[in-house]
């Protein structure tokens, strides 16, 4: 971003890249040129190895011998590595529950979990060494679908979670109306553009500087040094920049660091570890999918009286975060909606199948899944535009505003925002355009759905909502930017630079944007929940304050004037009456031995959360947001075309709208992938089928909607201080491709007049719509 | 046919990789572009993303000798191999900058348009947009789309990049293309290239051979009948990067341009082997319309100007996308062994799973189909999960003659995805023939589906599906004969 040609204009009237300017991203260049360097692109040391993973060929066994003496004869061998070769704990787990080895000794438990690993002189004799390893295991019965989980007495991977507000059974049972059911909610590979990838460069003494692909560098820290058995200061994390994470490298990163450190330590060389595409998605974490059960109490006029949810969710064989996954969903359970009475419980069940993870919404989606599931109940039954319900059972502003955790929603604008879509879409009439077309066409069908979103800002875990920056201001007035949050396509570092610039009203290019590295800030947390900006950006605007007070302190004693005559104008201050260029003045403040240095610190204010009782405060704040989507169907094989979406989004105050436009349309279009055409198979020996793009079909550019019409509620700004009074943006917009699920549904329910609930589940591939459509059509005759 | 003397062989591999000409002579047969231009020559802007030609992270340009100009089409370098490239322009994202540092057309406006967030899918889309405003600088949304049909991005949700793609031209046109200054330069170096000769490369175990000609295969496979004969490497190049399979010896033919001949004449079209997806796209929608569409459906663009009809077929795949409309088309298929040439309908070639009419040292030559008579109508469709770039649920396709007074004459239909190899639904037929074409026919035959057919579930669809959907499809072929008020298909393109 620096460019030396650049001069600041010390009598602009405005900065150049200031907080609210749509600037293109900071590594866009770079990008197009190739030049942008992800870690497999780093230059390699010489005498760089690279390591590769042997799997398991069994989703749960004893391992009664492991014959690995031609690994260690083929071709480039260096060294094999297993449990026995990890020096310090052999444990991952991320919440400390100790169950997920690094490499396990003599037990694994999913199909695909690493065994050993193999290192090379190059990666394609490690990969093919690792097929040379005998393995004889004891097979034992797996668990590999939900639906073979009893369900009434579950082995889980965590404790539960359970919410309750009111008499949930009570207000049920003496409602008008009743409805029980169950939704089948697939779950979702991230599907990041790079995979993962570890490199290690072994330092002295216990030193290890490991690049890693990771949204949270001082988690990998920590596991690198647990399994090195090494102080933490023993280890640096460092990464610049991933290619897509989307919460797939936050605890997943972990195996390939410590095993590149593993190796690295041991051998004394250069260690890089990156799988096979097939391999990383059958190794690797993904998207929760759920079983849900509802039941719901309503009146005539559809109006929710009670409800009870149980989500069970697929964890695979370890905790990893799915108990805070878990939590979220049923944080979800309402999106929009109040509940006069409601019970909510989570099962997080033990699979033999890999151990799901973080994506994007982090359970929240698939809660939110579950309510508008009920809203489609409710308006089936009652016969009724699901909008009608959905727009019945909003949350008030003034009452009806207790969640099912019993936080107020004090910044409710769901009203305005679904109005606003409803006239801007056109909805009414086009529902009744579509109304008028599937009566005359006898086999395209059309469907439309508007669905809302309220998505809770903060990570559950209380203490994690605490940010670092470290801001440095050189003698030329050009400042060196690093905070503890990573870059992943965001657009994070541009962001938070904006903020650093608006700050010290320098233009953009002053300010060096650099790799997060957890030597210069230490015990973040990982770029998640959505939060990175709220943190980062407050973390770094306080280190920028710190030294801005001292600049200002410093001129006013100088100069001799009150403090408040003192002002920071775009690239100069001015002091009484007189302007200095700001390098002007760092160069005298340096020369007066002023600190130049800060480091930065946040946390979020005012919330709390006391899981036991399901009570508290866990969310600073919520973000909200429509989206209108209209879908053809064919009903003769399911396929279906996503004709139109309109999306009105709530980002609060926007510091970059760019960035934000590009994360509402990117998050949507991977919502809608997860409930299209993205569908994880395992088959009953608990093999992933779809382990590849072939396999696995993330949406193209032609599945776009036709016409896409997104627009940020530029009216809206955060009721909390947070950051320039901005709204996270990185998960709410994913759930909008909820509406494309809802528009498909729609579409189905119209073989049966709208008389019945399609109960559709996800993904809808079409081979789920086809069977969708003949069972109402069934259900229709009877 | 004699053996070409030491003279006419070469032994070293020739191509122009950007601005450099590289001559090898001890690389493996197995060798990729992309790992070569990554790991050997250190051009790290080109990416892996999949290894299997299904997310174009590692898109790249090859120019190929047409006459007297370079033909650049976009093409998987992860699994293309480096033997195939004998006598061809590579070019990656490195090339595209000017030497002054500013930014190529293409790769300002994804700039401008915020057509990059993670950046690592970006270079290949830049080739990708690079390839297409070559060929179509004023490109239409569905030109964009299918230009980019390989091509994933998880971040964008695509929008940015459709915008960039409408502007580049707005940037400079493809005549002042900063690098059609060196094109005479490229061409006269391809020229003297292609010497003619034969090219072998290694030995014993790890050893390629380019046939200088279709004579030359022939001669080739004659001595060396266990070859494996790789022509786009869309299949075959997953056998290396995904299981590891040796594949030596290979016989790259790719650079034959004698099998690359499309003729038409009264008595059909005729694809020499070697015709790319690509390449019989427009003689397909021009003579065959429904099958042209259908080319759409294939992979994506790096997979259709690689992939060669005569592969699809040579593979005898199940679930390959050609044989069923050839099949219902009445195709037949031309094989070659040393000088001797046997052509057979195409629906005896596919014998079992795995299994073709093949013999060793005999490889496809050309396929031949008969247009469709005056008077017959013909359909195919595909069912996938998703609608582009993806394989084959299942897919259908139907050739049908009515007798004057309404019956069924004859009626062919073969489904892809319904059995071990691509296979007509003779029972259904059966059924029909003779029959007045109306619905009742049509619910009648379709009884006779469980006779030709018991699909298999797997991770594409079950056999429930496979079923329904392929019945359904003759329920749509029917209606779209009788042509009834409304709508039988979604489509992006076309009015619903």
């Amino acid at each position: 971003m620096m460019t030396k040609h650049l001069v600041p204009d010390t009598t602009a009237a405005k900065i150049r890249g200031g907080v609210g300017e749509g600037q293109v991203h900071d590594s866009a260049h770079k990008h197009v040129t190739g030049e942008a360097i992800y870690i497999d692109d780093m230059a390699e040391p010489a005498g760089t190895l690279h390591a590769y993973l042997g799997l398991s060929t069994v989703a749960h066994g004893k391992i009664l011998s492991m014959d690995l003496s031609e690994v260690e004869k083929a071709p480039g061998v260096v060294a094999v590595l297993t449990a026995r070769d990890v020096p310090g704990v052999n444990d991952l787990s991320p919440t400390g529950l100790n169950d997920e080895p690094v490499l396990p000794e003599d037990y694994v438990q999913f199909l695909g979990q690493p065994i050993f690993a193999v290192v090379a002189e190059t990666r394609e004799q490690a990969r093919r060494a690792c097929h040379k390893a005998k393995i004889e295991y004891e097979e034992l019965p797996a668990l590999i679908e939900p639906g073979q989980v009893d369900l009434t007495n579950p082995r889980l991977v965590t404790k539960p979670l359970k919410l309750t507000r009111g008499d949930a059974q009570q207000a049920i049972a003496s409602a008008p109306h009743r409805i029980k059911g169950q939704m089948n909610l697939g779950g979702q590979d991230h599907f990041y553009l790079e995979g993962q990838i570890g490199f290690a460069i072994p330092g002295e003494d216990m030193d290890v500087t490991v690049y890693s692909s990771t949204q949270h560098p001082s988690e990998v820290q920590h596991m690198v040094a647990h399994a090195l058995g090494v102080p933490s200061h023993a280890v640096t994390i460092e990464v610049r920049r991933m290619g897509g994470g989307f919460g797939g490298k936050e605890t997943q990163a972990n195996l390939f660091a410590a095993i590149a450190a593993i190796a690295a330590k041991k051998l004394n060389r250069a260690v890089k570890i990156r799988p096979d595409r097939d391999d990383d998605m059958t190794a690797t974490g993904k998207r929760h999918d759920f079983l849900i059960d509802y039941e719901v109490g309503f009146d005539d006029d559809g109006n929710i009286l009670g409800v009870d949810f149980s989500y069970a969710a697929r964890c695979g064989y370890a905790a990893d975060l799915s108990g805070a996954v878990t939590d979220r969903a049923l944080f979800h359970c309402d999106n929009t909606y109040f509940y006069p009475a409601v019970h909510a419980v989570s099962k997080p069940l033990y699979t033999n199948t890999v151990s799901n993870t973080a994506f994007r919404g982090f359970g929240g989606p698939q809660g939110i899944v579950g309510a508008e599931r009920v809203i489609e109940e409710v308006a089936y039954a009652l016969g009724k535009d699901p909008l009608e319900i959905r727009k019945r059972n909003f949350y008030g502003t003034s009452d009806r505003n207790v969640t099912p955790y019993h936080q107020t929603v004090e910044d409710n604008i769901i009203d305005r925002l679904v109005a606003e879509l409803e006239v801007e879409a056109g909805y009414k009439a086009r529902r009744e355009e579509i109304a008028r077309f599937n009566a005359s066409s006898r086999i395209v069908k059309r469907g439309i759905a508007l669905t809302p979103v309220k998505f809770g800002i903060s990570f559950t875990a209380t203490h994690f909502n605490q940010a670092g920056a470290l801001v440095h201001v050189y003698t030329d007035g050009s400042v060196h930017l690093n905070h503890g949050g990573t870059e992943m396509g965001q657009g994070l570092n541009l962001k938070v630079a904006q903020v650093v610039a608006e700050e010290f009203q320098i233009d953009l290019e002053q300010v060096k944007i650099t790799a997060t590295t957890t030597g210069k800030v230490p015990n973040t947390s990982a770029t998640a929940a959505s939060s990175g900006s709220d943190l980062n950006g407050m973390a770094a605007q306080n280190a920028a304050r710190q030294i801005k007070d001292r600049l200002i302190d410093f001129a006013a004693d100088k100069h001799g004037v009150p403090k408040d005559q003192v002002v920071f104008l775009p690239n100069r201050v001015r002091i009484g009456n007189q302007e200095i260029p700001f390098a002007d003045l760092i160069r005298e403040a340096y020369m007066a031995r002023i600190q130049l240095s800060a480091a930065g610190f946040y946390k979020t204010p005012k919330i709390h959360w006391d899981r036991d009782k399901g009570q508290g405060r866990p969310f600073y704040y919520f973000a909200y947001g429509a989206a209108c989507s209209e879908v053809s169907i064919d009903t003769l094989t399911g396929e279906y075309v996503v004709e139109r979406v309109d999306i009105l989004h709530d980002v609060g105050r926007s510091i970059n709208p760019a960035l934000d436009r590009g994360q509402i349309e990117g998050g949507f279009i991977q919502g809608m992938g997860w409930l299209t055409t993205e569908e994880l198979v395992w088959d009953n020996k608990g093999r992933l089928r779809t382990h590849a793009p072939s396999t696995y079909k993330i949406p193209l550019a032609s599945d776009r909607p036709k016409i896409f019409n997104v627009k940020l509620a530029d009216w809206s700004e955060n009721v909390e201080p947070a950051i320039h009074r901005s709204k996270a943006v990185g998960e709410p917009p994913f759930v909008h491709g909820v509406s494309v699920l809802h528009a498909i549904s729609d579409a189905v329910a119209s073989v049966a007049d709208y008389k019945v609930c399609p109960r559709l589940d996800a993904p809808a591939t079409p081979e789920r719509v086809l069977m969708a459509v003949e069972r109402l059509k069934t259900a229709k005759n009877l | 046919m004699t053996e070409p003397s030491a003279l006419t062989i070469r032994t070293e591999l020739r191509f122009l990789l950007n601005d450099r000409q590289i001559a090898l002579n001890s690389i493996r047969p197995d060798q990729t572009l992309l790992d070569f231009i990554r790991l050997d020559r250190r051009l790290t802007g080109t990416k892996e993303g999949c290894a299997e030609g299904d997310c174009g992270a590692c898109t790249v340009l090859v120019g190929r000798l047409e006459g007297d100009t370079v033909k650049y089409e976009t093409v998987n370098s992860c699994i293309r191999f480096l033997g195939s490239l004998d006598g061809c322009h590579v070019v990656t994202i490195e090339h595209l900058k000017r030497p002054d540092g500013s930014l190529h057309p293409v790769q300002q406006a994804m700039v401008d348009f915020h057509g990059s967030q993670c950046g690592f899918c970006t270079p290949g889309f830049v080739m990708a947009l690079y390839g297409l405003w070559m060929q179509r600088p004023q490109p239409s949304v569905q030109a964009i789309e299918t230009a980019i049909q390989g091509n994933l991005c998880r971040c964008t949700g695509y929008e940015p990049i459709i915008k960039a793609a409408q502007a580049i031209s707005s940037y400079g046109t493809p005549e002042n293309d900063p690098l059609a200054q060196e094109r005479a330069k490229v061409v006269a170096e391809l020229k003297a290239i292609k010497d003619g000769r034969r090219v072998e490369v290694g030995s014993g175990e790890e050893r390629f051979i380019i046939p200088a000609s279709a004579d030359d295969l022939a001669a080739v496979l004659e001595t060396e009948p266990s070859a494996n004969v790789v022509a786009g490497s869309t299949d075959v190049g997953l056998w290396v990067t995904k299981f590891m399979r040796k594949i030596t010896p290979v016989v790259f033919i790719g650079g034959i341009d004698e099998l690359r001949g499309i003729t038409v004449d009264e008595r059909g079209i005729t694809l020499g082997a070697l015709v790319s997806y690509s390449d019989a796209q427009a003689v397909l929608a021009e003579h065959v319309p429904a099958f042209g569409k259908l080319i759409h459906r294939i992979g994506g663009e790096q997979v259709r100007n690689m992939g060669t009809i005569g592969g699809n077929v040579a593979n005898g795949s199940p679930i390959g996308d050609t044989p069923p409309p050839l099949i219902a088309l009445n195709a037949s298929v031309t094989l070659r062994k040393g000088a001797a040439r046997r052509t057979i309908p195409l629906e005896q070639f596919f014998i079992a799973y795995g299994k073709q009419d093949r013999q060793p040292g005999e490889f496809v030559e050309a396929i031949h189909i008969p247009l469709p008579e005056q008077g017959t109508q013909f359909a195919a469709w595909k069912i996938s999960k998703r609608r582009e770039e993806d394989i084959t649920s299942v897919l259908g396709a139907f050739l049908l003659k009515l007798a004057a007074d309404g019956t069924v004459e004859t009626i062919r239909i073969a489904y892809g995805g319904m059995a071990a190899t691509p296979k007509r639904a003779a029972a259904v037929e059966a059924a029909l023939t003779g029959k007045p074409w109306n619905a009742e026919t049509i619910e009648t035959a379709l009884h006779f589906y469980e006779a030709d057919f018991k699909p298999i579930s797997d991770m594409r669809a079950s056999s429930a599906y496979r079923m329904l959907s392929a019945r359904n499809l003759l329920r749509r072929f029917h209606l779209a004969t009788t042509k009834p008020a409304g709508s039988l298909t979604v489509s992006r393109y076309e009015a619903a």
